[in-house]
């Protein structure tokens, strides 16, 4: 593949201020940076906080697109900043906004509350009937590598954000679970190691769970991760329905691996450390 | 944690409406909507019109002559073409929201492709088909009619 030739120029931004010491509704401003290839946004960003107007309040951590904390809506679409470049995206102007469907707390800051509340109501975590073994394990959970290929994709999620504000079914139903938290709920049922459907599926089949997504695809479109949080939705209601049908397969819980009999330790490796729970 | 002002982002109807950088799907979920919620309309119209009957042959040739209209014409092969549209794309949608067509979970490698790409054989499949039933009932409605 040939590499597309950037030349350095100067893009006009176009920023969404809102200052709610101040301001009642954001305004547009202006700046002018001389942008040079491979210039990301985050960095464009980080030049008008310090060369233009230090009061730029903007939200970001690893620079590298892992955090997920520097989702913005740049030209329209919700990307992170940190992974976009400028000159991909513009030829003259940048259009930088909060992301929608969340309320601006201030400038380019999203208030991601919403996402972190409807993650927590699916149970993000191993749910097993047996607690005494979860709390104080006698050996390991077994799992074939085809069985964590079933949800190793939907782990990668970073709850940056970008599914939902890219999501039209939350833009007119904020209640709806979303793109974020209805994939990890499928990602938690496909696990072997965990027996929480039952428990999943009063959340995630209710009325604003998995069966108000229409599949606008846009949640996949956007990932910076390749999560693909509308397969897992579809995937999700598959097994919804399949349980409401009675037709489930009903699959054993992994098997508990206990130390090996019989053999013995291989001295130059170290025991592991002690429990800290 | 302490309260604070914040500003409501919520986009509304735009977030269905609103284009710019967004995949075909997208179009197809808002447009699916549109005709969902025209059928409807055309539904309680039909059911209006057709209970005319009930206060004689006249008052429903009254409405049956109002129908013969160019204007009503047109109206008549939108519905038609609203229902063919809508009648396919959910075919594809009941396929998908059963888990059919969007493939299985595999390790994400840059450049991404996900389930988008996987139903999009089915997708294009069905639109040709709506869009010769569309065609043929063009015909029919236009072509034979008169």
């Amino acid at each position: 593949m040939t590499k597309k030739v950037q030349k350095e120029t100067d893009i006009t931004f176009y920023i969404r201020r809102y200052n709610p010491e101040k301001d009642d509704k954001p305004h547009w401003q202006k700046f002018t940076v001389h942008v040079e290839p491979g210039m990301t946004v985050l960095d464009g960003l980080h030049n008008i906080k310090e060369t233009q107007d230090g009061t730029l309040s903007l939200r970001y951590s690893c620079r590298m697109g892992v955090c997920g904390s520097c989702g913005m809506l740049l030209n329209g679409r919700p990307s992170l900043a940190c992974n976009t470049q400028i000159l991909d995206i513009a030829k003259k102007v940048l259009t930088v906004a909060s992301l929608p469907n969340f309320d601006i707390v201030k400038d380019l800051v999203p208030d991601l509350t919403p996402l972190f509340e409807k993650h927590i109501s699916i149970h993000p975590h191993i749910l097993r009937g047996d607690s005494g073994e979860m709390l104080n394990p006698t050996g390991e959970f077994y799992q074939s590598p085809d069985e964590l290929t079933g949800y190793l994709q939907f782990t990668y999620c970073i709850k940056c954000g970008l599914c939902m504000s890219a999501c039209p079914t939350i833009a007119t139903d904020p209640e709806y679970l979303g793109p974020q938290a209805l994939p990890q709920s499928y990602r938690y049922s496909k696990d072997t190691r965990d027996d929480g459907f039952n428990q999943r599926k009063k959340i995630v089949g209710d009325t604003h769970g998995a069966f108000r997504c229409h599949y606008a695809g846009e949640c996949s479109n956007v990932c910076p991760k390749g999560v693909d949080p509308a397969r897992a939705i579809q995937l999700m209601k598959r097994q919804l329905v399949w349980d409401y049908l009675k037709l489930r397969r009903r699959r054993a819980k992994s098997p508990i691996l206990g130390k090996p009999e019989g053999v013995e330790r291989i001295p130059e490796i170290p025991e592991p450390p002690p429990f800290t729970v | 944690m302490a309260e604070h002002k914040s500003y409501s982002n919520k986009i509304g109807l735009w977030g269905w409406l609103g284009g710019g950088r967004w995949g075909f799907e997208r179009y197809l979920y808002t447009l699916h909507r549109i005709t969902g919620l025209g059928m409807l309309l055309y539904f309680c119209l039909h059911i209006f019109v057709t209970s005319s009957r009930v206060f004689g042959l006249d008052a429903w040739e009254k409405w049956m002559g109002t129908f013969e209209s160019p204007l009503f014409m047109v109206g008549e092969f939108l519905v038609f073409v609203a229902f063919a549209f809508h009648a396919l794309n959910g075919i594809r949608l009941i396929l998908i929201e059963l888990g059919f067509s969007v493939g299985k979970a595999e390790e994400p490698v840059y450049p991404y492709k996900s389930s988008l790409n996987v139903q999009r054989p089915l997708m294009v499949v069905l639109m040709i088909v709506a869009a010769v039933l569309v065609a043929a009932g063009g015909y029919d409605l236009f072509a034979l009619s008169h």
